[in-house]
């Protein structure tokens, strides 16, 4: 198995509270990774840290390696615009900006340096129809993106991520907001993404996890529990802490 | 249950009390807005607004503190807005140091307070001896910068505020540097609290007379742009003040206020509609 993201001995601290506690784990490369447990167990905190969103936290200490195709992404060196542009990121609630929806999928692309309005068009369609939206806003790309509906947003928040051709898209809680039938799309979307993307997403909903992840880390307490292949987790859990949490018995 | 005779009572008296305080501040206010009105506007003449005062042709005009008043809007804006905003911007997007920024916001509330003779004095001392600028437009314009400074940080810093967090996280999520987030995501969603907050700033400079008196001057003579920089000039509230106290001149003072009055209205219009055009 190919990995592209190797974590070793990550800690992490907000002020004197350690949220994280010696993650070492191998993410593997196009496959959907998803990362499962109760509330405040970390797993949110530890997606943050894979494209450095945790700069924006004040008081956040963070020990250990990320590696990204074996660059350690907290190496003074590394260009925090580069690697974010590499690994995308979907945030929990849908947050177009207020500008039309041709001017949310060509954000990323013109802040990168392409301003050609034939190169910004294909990049538009290509990224929407990625995103498996392009039918449903193709007659109304110039009306405001906070015109759609929920499902839709989180949609074009995929596209808008798509469009500066990331690597890693990194899904943080993404269809928590949803309902049913938006949720369903989204998840179609992201098994159809693992051709081309790495998905690692955190989610609340044990059988979204069961449903589509090749993978899954389990997390609990700022550590990580288990990390195996979602059929091995969910037949065959190897701690008994995972077996109760994903048996429902807290949670 | 029923209310005791002696409730009823005390209900009534507050209500009627209260009713009465209400009257009388709107009765107040109509009376001092009519009678401006009623003085001022019959003696606004087309002469007046478009000639000096000059006792060889004798003449009264106003016409030069018009334009000392627009020459002094124009300095102060264009020195105040790039310093404020920056500020501003600074100081809700970049500053790490909590405890400077709240000391700071502390700072800039307590100046808005600060009775604006005291700007006057200090901008004497400051700008017009100190940097021997001498009375004019600059000098005026520098403390009138002073003064209304804390104001645009204030302004311009709470309509950052109101930009949600989601934007400038999903701007930087996109590998977006911090200043290209701020110029394409957080100032045009900020834009409508800025430009409000400068007109409001521009009604205070057009009202404001104490700060003036000793740093922009008392000069009533037309002059352009360049030269009155540098030589006193009177905008429009030093020249009521001047016209009423030391000429006499009641039928000038009034009608001056009465300009003042509709600008005033002209400037509050303005940033209602701005407040809301902008927001879209």
């Amino acid at each position: 198995m190919d990995s592209i993201m190797d974590i070793k001995d990550l800690n992490l601290w907000y002020g004197d509270n350690q949220a994280l506690r010696g993650i070492n784990v191998t993410l593997p490369r196009n496959q959907i990774t998803a990362l499962i447990g109760p509330s405040g167990c970390g797993k949110s905190t530890f997606l943050k840290t894979l494209n450095r969103m945790q700069d924006l936290v004040q008081g956040v200490k963070i020990r250990g390696k990320v590696l990204y195709d074996g660059i350690d992404i907290y190496d003074p060196s590394v260009d925090v615009t580069w690697l974010r542009k590499r690994i995308g990121m979907v945030f929990q609630k849908a947050n177009p900006f207020p500008m039309s929806i041709y001017d949310n999928i060509a954000y990323g692309p013109r802040t990168h340096g392409i301003r050609g309005r034939a190169r910004l068009d294909q990049i538009v369609e290509q990224s929407l129809r990625a995103a498996a939206i392009w039918d449903e806003v193709k007659d109304r790309l110039r009306s405001s993106a906070l015109g759609l509906s929920g499902g839709q947003q989180q949609r074009l928040c995929i596209a808008r991520a798509l469009a500066v051709e990331p690597d890693i898209l990194l899904l943080d809680e993404s269809t928590s907001a949803l309902d049913p039938i938006s949720t369903g799309k989204i998840e179609d979307l992201a098994v159809q993404l693992k051709e081309k993307y790495t998905v690692i997403m955190v989610t609340h909903n044990m059988q979204q996890a069961a449903r589509i992840s090749d993978c899954c880390a389990f997390f609990l307490l700022g550590e990580l529990v288990e990390f195996s292949s979602t059929q091995d987790m969910f037949s065959t859990p190897k701690d008994s802490r995972t077996e109760d949490y994903i048996t429902g018995r807290f949670g | 249950m029923k209310l005791s005779a002696r409730r009823k009572a005390w209900n009534g008296a507050v209500k009627v009390l209260l009713y009465a305080a209400a009257c009388l501040t709107a009765a107040l206010l109509i009376f001092l807005i009519g009678y401006i009105f009623y003085r001022g506007i019959p003696c606004l003449s087309w002469e007046l607004l478009s000639s000096q005062t000059s006792y060889l042709k004798g003449t009264i005009g106003i016409l030069p503190n018009l334009l000392n008043t627009l020459y002094i809007i124009l300095v102060a804006m264009v020195i105040v807005l790039p310093i404020g905003v920056g500020a501003a911007i600074y100081l809700t997007e970049y500053a790490k140091n909590r405890r400077l920024v709240a000391v700071i916001e502390f700072a800039s509330e307590t100046l808005t307070g600060i009775p604006s003779i005291i700007f006057g004095l200090v901008g004497m001392l400051a700008f017009v001896q100190m940097c021997g600028l001498g009375a004019g437009i600059l000098a005026g314009g520098l403390t009138l910068v002073v003064m209304i400074l804390p104001t645009i940080v204030r302004t311009t810093q709470e309509s950052l505020k109101t930009v949600p967090q989601a934007y400038r996280e999903g701007a930087l999520a996109l590998g977006s540097g911090k200043w290209h987030m701020v110029r394409t995501v957080v100032l045009p969603n900020a834009v409508d609290g800025i430009v409000t907050g400068c007109i409001l700033a521009v009604g205070r400079i057009v009202g404001e007379s104490a700060a003036l008196l000793f740093t922009a001057g008392f000069g009533l003579n037309l002059q352009n742009f360049v030269t009155s920089l540098r030589s006193s000039s009177a905008t429009l509230a030093v020249a009521l003040y001047v016209y009423a106290s030391e000429r006499g001149e009641f039928n000038v003072a009034f009608a001056i206020a009465a300009i003042l009055m509709l600008l005033t209205l002209l400037i509050n219009l303005a940033a209602n509609w701005a407040g809301k055009k902008l927001r879209r």
